[in-house]
């Protein structure tokens, strides 16, 4: 998002940036200017929070199991392979 | 662990495995396993499946229109594997090498909108009404410091979060995916999709937001 210089940020502009903070991605500037909204901002520092809680939950999905009939599948087509290639 | 001493009961038999092998399959790495399906070694293979078959049906999910024909994806790139195996020299990961022809087969199987089009959902993070005139919050937000971990581990929210990473828009799931679920990172995600840093960061903001919003609206109906 374009941002004019020298102003300070408002908090619908912080959390459009939050990504590109934790990605590392911002200019030095406008990191600075995102951590000094943070300092003053309660409510965006629980939302960077809200952001780092969703993405450690993110990773904590698991995928569903294989089902025995889709290993024994997959097995199947491994052997045969084998057989051909051999 | 040599084949004739007695397992310990957190490795009983899970059936599949034809003979005990040197390692425990769950923590032998992807290299060595590799190394092993170049001989032909069936266990290597079934040990790699289990690792990441369903990894890779979620990220198929988000090309086809069907369980189905995700399943044809992801057997169709097994196959790739066994016969590619040899061709694979280890510059990337193994995982990176897998989904990115998971991702080449998916796409020519989906009927998925042209990949422009989907970039285009330029949807704000946080609902405008939640903002005053003056860009700031317009009521506090919750702190979910306390206990945060606890609440989101829950099954119910898990459960909502699931829901929502299905309702994702295609190209924001798959990053979400790839980021988030497996934890690769954004080089490797880029590598897989064939895209660049600036448009992973988009999609992944907008996952992501739609995600935060999601718990909070979770959050919100069912009180503290």
């Amino acid at each position: 998002m374009l941002l004019r210089r020298r102003e300070d940020l408002v908090c619908q502009q912080v959390v459009e940036l939050v990504s590109d903070y934790l990605e590392g991605a911002l200019s030095r500037s406008n990191r600075k200017r995102f951590e000094a909204h943070l300092r003053v901002c309660p409510n965006c520092t629980n939302y960077l929070e809200q952001m780092r809680a969703t993405i450690r939950a993110t990773g904590t999905l698991t995928p569903d199991d294989l089902s025995p009939e889709a290993r024994a599948e997959l097995t199947d087509l491994f052997r045969n392979w084998r057989g051909e290639g051999s | 662990m040599a084949s004739d001493e007695p397992l310990p009961d957190a490795h009983t038999s899970t059936g599949w495995a034809p003979t005990l092998r040197t390692m425990d399959p769950a923590t032998e790495n992807d290299v060595e396993l590799l190394s092993r399906l170049r001989d032909g070694d069936e266990a290597a293979f079934v040990t790699l499946v289990t690792r990441y078959n369903g990894s890779m049906l979620r990220l198929a999910r988000t090309y086809v229109p069907s369980a189905a024909v995700a399943e044809e994806a992801v057997q169709d790139t097994w196959m790739g594997v066994v016969r590619g195996v040899d061709r694979f020299e280890g510059r990337s990961s193994f995982k990176t090498w897998l989904f990115r022809i998971l991702v080449n087969r998916a796409r020519s199987a989906g009927t998925r909108e042209p990949r422009d089009l989907l970039l285009t959902d330029d949807s704000p993070a946080v609902d405008p009404s939640r903002f005053d005139a003056g860009g700031a919050w317009a009521r506090p937000l919750e702190s979910w410091e306390t206990d945060a971990d606890d609440r989101l581990l829950a099954a119910t929210w898990s459960g909502r979060l699931r829901d929502a990473l299905g309702e994702l828009p295609p190209r924001q799931r798959e990053i979400v995916i790839l980021r988030d679920v497996e934890g690769m990172d954004s080089g490797d995600v880029c590598d897989v999709l064939g895209i660049s840093e600036g448009n992973q960061r988009v999609l992944l903001h907008r996952g992501r937001s739609r995600l935060r919003a999601a718990l909070e609206s979770e959050f919100e109906s069912r009180g503290r």
